[in-house]
């Protein structure tokens, strides 16, 4: 069972070189609206997130994620599904 | 109240930006088109190299006689669409000449290339099946996936391992479909379509290349990407526009399946909107005579292609891509450069376009041309001194 709190580190370890402003990421970032990054952006990020855990993050649902912790409550629910 | 536009100020603020630093580089009024390749903007005569007419087919008097015949014929609109209102014998002539000049059995055409994309895909896919598109899609392709409904799963650019990956990844129990593009319109590159048929030995899917740039462009007979790798018999379904090499609006969806005919019933971009108007189905049918009948307008092409690549990557550009096509791409360092040595170039005469993301893969920064059949050597030429002048100091 991976935890939540595994799987944020990574993600904002991920979200590094889309931080160039090296803003303090937390649970509660929303991606799209805090950091200076555009709609082709978080998909770019997206493929990063897909190909580290070695899951699928469909666009579909990605459209419904905000924040970190919402990426990280998905990432988990895949990761312990397999 | 929440005011709705709030949430764009942002784009204001970066347009009013390029304002200041300039003219609009994103809608720059053309007061009179002289040529394919010229236009008088303001009072100045500008030599064009932003337009996507590759066959420079604009003023082709037989096409303009076409569209000058259809409007005195069929008038000046269709006033609704093919389902409602029937369809035109020129609408259902044009898809018979399409089918033919692709080799098809079946062809579709739509008002415009971004609903044909639309209308495509969404015909194509539906809420249980996947679509995988690749990162540098065009945005119609990206808008016509979220209409299908379809799970989308998107994989690195022109990359078949990668899609592999993602195919291993998906445990689907509906139907597949792989989207790629003939020549990527931003940097100019285009699919390696063998890497991904080759992928039809071990994952089951259908395959569709979207043609938009490719069209009249590649291969021997100027069908697209299939046409110019010899594989169209693996490419199931083609998407075009005949915004470009056949210099009219519309767009196309063409393929042998014995239930294409179906999709006209299944693609509300295509069942609710107003079908082609009479003169641009007339010029584009004009169009498509005079592509096969002049397959030296393709070459001319190609040799200005080369000509602008190389003078380009020979001044120390850093180019979009490391192969020639008629999409040539310079990479800039930032947006407030791409700007300024866009303004320069359109100073020096010459129009370009400025392409910033998030309309670029990789948010890049670009000064993009593109070539055309009807420039001449020394138009060519003359770009590339432009950009010597105006964006090398």
């Amino acid at each position: 069972m991976t935890e939540i709190s595994d799987i944020v580190p990574v993600l904002v370890g991920l979200l590094k070189p889309f931080n160039p402003e090296n803003l303090s990421l937390t649970e509660a970032t929303d991606i799209l609206a805090e950091l200076n990054i555009d709609s082709v952006g978080v998909l770019d990020f997206i493929m990063e997130v897909e190909d580290h855990f070695d899951i699928e993050i469909p666009m579909n649902v990605v459209s419904n994620i905000r924040t970190v912790g919402e990426l990280a409550a998905y990432v988990q629910s895949q990761l312990n599904k397999a | 109240m929440v005011d709705l536009l709030d949430k764009h100020r942002g784009i204001a603020d970066r347009f009013q930006r390029m304002l200041d630093m300039g003219i609009n580089g994103l809608g720059v009024t053309n007061d009179k088109m002289i040529s394919p390749t010229r236009a008088v903007v303001g009072n100045r005569e500008i030599l064009l190299a932003g337009t996507n007419n590759y066959m420079g087919i604009t003023f082709d008097p037989r096409c303009i006689a076409a569209g000058q015949k259809a409007l005195a014929e069929f008038g000046t609109g269709t006033t609704g669409s093919r389902i409602a209102n029937g369809s035109f014998a020129m609408h259902k002539e044009l898809e018979k000449e399409l089918a033919s000049f692709l080799d098809l059995q079946h062809c579709i055409v739509f008002t415009t290339g971004y609903q044909a994309n639309l209308g495509m895909l969404s015909g194509l896919a539906g809420p249980k099946d996947t679509i995988y598109l690749d990162a540098d899609s065009h945005s119609s392709i990206y808008d016509g996936c979220t209409l299908s409904g379809a799970k989308l799963v998107r994989f690195r650019h022109n990359d078949a391992e990668d899609l592999a990956k993602r195919m291993s990844r998906d445990d689907t129990e509906g139907g597949r479909l792989v989207v790629l593009e003939g020549i990527y319109s931003m940097l100019g590159d285009r699919a390696p379509l063998k890497d991904f048929v080759d992928l039809k030995k071990k994952f089951e899917f259908q395959l569709l290349v979207d043609d938009a740039h490719s069209f009249g462009v590649l291969g021997p007979h100027g069908r697209g990407l299939g046409d110019e790798a010899g594989l169209e018999k693996d490419v199931d379904f083609v998407i075009g526009t005949f915004s470009k090499s056949v210099g009219a609006i519309g767009g196309f969806g063409a393929g042998n399946h014995p239930l294409f005919e179906t999709l006209r019933y299944a693609m509300r971009p295509y069942m609710f909107t107003a079908s082609s108007s009479p003169a641009s189905i007339a010029t584009s049918i004009a169009a498509l005579r005079v592509l096969k009948a002049e397959p030296e307008r393709r070459a001319k092409l190609w040799a200005n292609s080369e000509r602008l690549y190389k003078g380009l990557k020979g001044l120390g550009f850093d180019m979009g891509c490391d192969v020639v096509s008629p999409v040539i791409a310079v990479k800039m360092p930032d947006e407030l450069s791409t700007i300024a040595k866009w303004n320069a170039l359109f100073q020096g005469g010459v129009y370009v376009n400025m392409a910033v993301p998030p309309g670029t893969p990789n948010r890049l920064c670009l000064l993009r041309c593109s070539v055309s059949a009807a420039h001449t050597s020394e138009d060519i030429d003359r770009i590339i001194g432009i950009f010597k002048d105006a964006v090398l100091n």
